[in-house]
């Protein structure tokens, strides 16, 4: 009872402070809230393929592109899409895809769902590694089919002038959302057979577990919400292309669950903040430095070399991140079990 | 005599060229301890997989309960009321023992996805009744304090009783053991198979168990079938086992090639 | 198709499919010794041709300079294993794979930023670039060269593998690591050898590949890896002859499905996906593979 009156708590002072920042705060500040926002969404759900599950997959950027592109289309309107499609004239359901903001999204979100169930037949049916390679492999795919099928996507030329409805309020709700369900994924069946899985895969079967079944309900639940994400972000930028969906997305994403600790959700979303901030803090790295007199020139990637450091030197020295796999409650409760003790 | 739970159809088993398991057959009858013993590498753990349904025989056919099993799906052969533990103990290693013996309950909690998601009532009550459960399972093998602690943090004795109330939590009528006495002192030996046996009435099981420990098998068990090279060389009660000819010819040869 | 042009297209994906298998049996060999897919060998196929254009750049005969550039590549490659993987051998499989992807991203970036990331011409020399013309055939020097250099290197690993008490112990060891320690081999050695073997094969594909477009750039490395990998699984992943023919296989198939529907061009890419999920659905042990994923209880 006490934990519920807790968590009723925590959950309305977010809401308030969400509602309080969309109104009050400036639009730059605002605009890093959602940027924090989205990524928060995205790294919880790529949290519970990689982390809990343990399955490594390499997939948010091309389901993120999904639920983007998905959420664009139906949300543009249709006039302006026969204006914007300059390579070829769009496809006639381009034209009938119409839908107000919440359902444009989470159509995104069913779509990349659906993709998650098609990629689980391959690749969870045989033991390894191929997840990562298909999902590697998929991300590509995703940007070849958006720059060869124009009539859908309009090519490299992307879609904009998407309505950008998505504020801070939709965004920071909906990673609530994100969050809240994550946590009761974790602490239900689903969420110990997914830990039992990435444990020992064959005691998990052992004790009567589908494996095949668990990793592809971590994988579809991941895909909704990086769709959901996805279509966030869409209304957001208010312009998507196809290189925005890059692998780099999903390795901003794979160092910040490294740093929160795999398995971790309150950790993940406690090192988006502090990835999300740093990135913007060292992009003093890819400009032009002086260092004692000298100009170093412009070095775009700079930060990139450095990011791929601090993951190579994590896995090696520092493999369980902040939190290891545990939830800061759960870290909280423990410290004053001990001192309740001593 | 009532009909077995178990029945071993002459199953070969092979692997490239290798016959693991040669046109075996042997029946455990309901309510038994029946022992599989021979030497490394006589294929007893073969057998296991074989049951459990992760290897497919070559040839021949398992039948439980009246059913046959053969080439079932490995997570639906426990849900047929079949439960195992591993030779080297394996534990989920991120777990505490509670959580261990909760996923035993797996398949018997029935609320969806959806339910655990938006914590319907259904949530809450499984989730309290399982608990209750599983601490009811812990001490009865005198675990319960450890219930928070870190399963791979316990003693190996203690570790071995995890992994064997994790198999109880799927609530089997076929126990198989997978040499449960291995690497354990006289006493922790002593105290597992007493516990043994109070589960075996508690929960009405039959168990089958694999052993290297000819002491311990002749301490459990009412019959025992001994393998060499894959091959059946004796079948009747321990005491019989450890006189015959062919056994210990078996594990003399097994103590020369080491 | 006239005869004349699926000649010329034979010839072509011979030479694609040779670029596909040389980086192959680098993926299938590491999967093999240590199941890990090493993301970052398609990167390393990258600094072959960068290596090697530096030293084409600073001036040094071409031959000396692809010499140089294969040393250099397997040097980094060596070294990507003692620092990045060997620490990390008994530690969980997801260690090693996002280490794997750190290195991958490490590479790529680096390149980046020390060369810019726009495609650098690549100078062939003129006995490599020049076109021959055989009746109604035209083929670059290369195409041929391509798939001749790949066949005697590819018979020389598999006299290697074969023949060799080294080739020996890296199969032995794709069977069980432990087994073959208490056997005296040196296991570690030998997956030095196997960094060493398969970063020297993709530098050589590096330089075929920078020949052929003539352009390479930081990036190259991530879409032909992506493939070769596939590759690897169609063949049989841990079998290097699966890898090879895997690599003709998708070499072949990209130039004449493209022949045959050029309006399929754009999806030239995309080829090597389908057939991994193909093989993943209906054959996961590839064309030539043994079951390496069998569970070992």
């Amino acid at each position: 009872m006490k934990n519920a009156i807790v968590k009723l708590l925590l959950i309305l002072l977010t809401l308030g402070f969400i509602a309080w920042a969309n109104q009050t705060l400036d639009s730059y500040t605002l605009s890093i809230l959602n940027n924090i926002g989205i990524f928060a969404i995205l790294a919880l759900s790529y949290n519970l393929i990689n982390g809990v599950t343990g399955q490594f997959s390499l997939e948010p950027n091309g389901f993120v592109a999904i639920g983007a592109y998905f959420t664009a289309l139906f949300l543009i309107p249709s006039s302006d899409k026969i204006d914007m499609f300059a390579l070829v004239d769009p496809a006639p359901i381009v034209l009938q895809m119409q839908a107000s903001f919440l359902p444009a999204v989470l159509i995104g979100g069913i779509a990349a769902t659906i993709i998650a169930l098609l990629l689980s037949f391959p690749v969870f049916r045989v033991r390894g590694d191929y997840l990562a390679i298909v999902t590697l492999g998929f991300g590509f795919i995703i940007r070849i089919f958006a720059l060869n099928s124009p009539a859908y996507t309009n090519g490299a030329m992307g879609l904009n002038d998407i309505p950008e409805v998505a504020n801070f309020m939709w965004i920071g709700t909906i990673a609530l959302i994100t969050l809240i369900v994550m946590l009761h994924i974790i602490y239900s069946k689903y969420g110990r057979a997914m830990k039992a899985v990435r444990d020992d895969e064959d005691a998990a079967t052992a004790m009567g577990i589908n494996t095949f079944r668990i990793k592809t309900v971590a994988f579809m639940t991941s895909a909704f919400f990086e769709g959901i994400g996805g279509g966030l972000l869409a209304s957001f930028l208010t312009t998507i292309t196809p290189d925005q969906f890059s692998f780099l997305l999903t390795f901003q994403l794979l160092i910040i669950i490294v740093l929160g600790g795999l398995g971790s959700m309150t950790g993940a979303l406690l090192a988006t903040i502090l990835v999300m901030g740093s990135m913007e803090w060292l992009r003093f790295l890819d400009d032009d430095m002086v260092i004692f007199g000298m100009h170093t020139g412009a070095h775009p990637g700079m930060r990139m070399v450095v990011f791929a450091i601090l993951l190579i030197v994590m896995m090696l020295f520092a493999r369980k991140g902040l939190f290891g796999d545990r939830e800061i409650h759960e870290i909280i409760r423990d410290k004053f079990k001990k001192k309740g003790k001593a | 005599m009532s009909s077995p739970l178990l029945e071993i159809r002459n199953v070969t088993m092979k692997f490239g060229g290798v016959t693991a398991i040669d046109n075996l057959s042997f029946k455990v009858p309901s309510d038994a301890i029946y022992g599989l013993i021979g030497p490394n590498g006589a294929g007893k753990t073969t057998i296991f997989n074989i049951i459990t349904g992760n290897y497919q025989p070559t040839e021949g056919t398992v039948v439980f309960d009246g059913e046959d099993i053969t080439g079932t799906k490995p997570h639906k052969v426990v849900a047929k009321g079949i439960a195992r533990t591993f030779q080297n103990i394996r534990l989920f290693k991120s777990m505490s023992v509670l959580q261990n013996i909760l996923i035993g309950f797996h398949d018997q909690i029935p609320y969806t996805y959806l339910e655990a998601v938006l914590r319907l009532p259904r949530y809450h009550g499984y989730e309290r009744r399982i608990r209750a459960e599983a601490m009811g399972i812990l001490e009865e093998f005198g675990i319960a304090d450890y219930a928070e602690n870190n399963a791979t943090a316990l003693s190996y004795g203690n570790q071995r009783k995890v992994e064997i109330a994790r198999a109880l939590a799927t609530k089997p009528k076929l126990l198989l053991l997978d040499e449960p006495a291995a690497g354990m002192n006289p006493s922790e030996t002593e105290d597992l198979s007493q516990i043994i046996h109070k589960i075996k009435k508690d929960y009405d099981l039959t168990i089958l168990l694999i052993e290297h420990d000819m002491k311990f098998v002749n301490a459990m068990c009412d019959t025992v079938t001994v393998l060499d090279y894959g091959e059946k060389i004796f079948e009747g009660p321990p005491a019989e086992a450890i006189v015959n000819e062919k056994v210990v010819a078996a594990y003399l040869g097994d103590f020369t090639h080491a | 198709m006239d005869f004349s042009t699926f000649l010329q297209q034979l010839i072509n994906g011979a030479s694609l499919g040779s670029m596909y298998a040389l980086i192959a049996i680098g993926y299938t060999m590491v999967y093999g010794v240590l199941r890990l897919i090493n993301f970052a060998h398609g990167d390393i196929m990258m600094v072959g041709a960068f290596l090697t254009l530096m030293g084409v750049t600073a001036g040094l005969p071409f031959p000396l300079a692809v010499l140089l550039g294969i040393i250099g590549t397997v040097i980094v490659g060596i070294l990507t294993d003692k620092i990045a993987y060997k620490p990390l051998r008994e530690a969980p499989k997801i260690s090693l794979l996002i280490t794997a992807i750190g290195i991958s991203f490490f590479l790529e970036n680096l390149f980046n930023v020390i060369f810019g990331g726009i495609p650098k011409a690549f100078p062939a020399p003129d006995y490599l670039t020049k076109v021959l013309h055989l009746g109604e055939i035209y083929l670059p020097v290369t195409v041929i060269i391509i798939p001749v250099v790949t066949v005697l290197i590819l018979g020389g690993v598999l006299w290697v593998l074969y023949r060799t008490k080294y080739g020996m112990a890296i199969r032995a060891l794709a069977f069980d690591i432990p087994t073959v320690k208490l056997m005296g081999v040196d296991a570690d050695r030998i997956i030095t050898i196997v960094f060493a073997l398969g970063s020297a094969l993709a530098a050589i594909g590096g330089v075929f590949y920078a020949i052929s477009y003539p352009s390479i750039d930081p990036l190259m490395g991530v879409i032909v890896g992506l493939k070769a990998f596939a590759a690897a699984v169609l063949g049989g992943i841990g079998s290097v002859t699966g890898a090879v023919i895997g690599g003709f296989i998708l070499g072949f198939t990209e130039i004449f499905v493209v022949a045959l529907f050029p309006e399929l061009g754009g999806y030239k890419d995309a080829f090597a996906f389908f057939f991994l999920i193909l093989v993943l659905l209906f054959r996961p042990t590839g064309i030539m593979g043994e079951d390496l994923e069998r569970s070992r209880f």
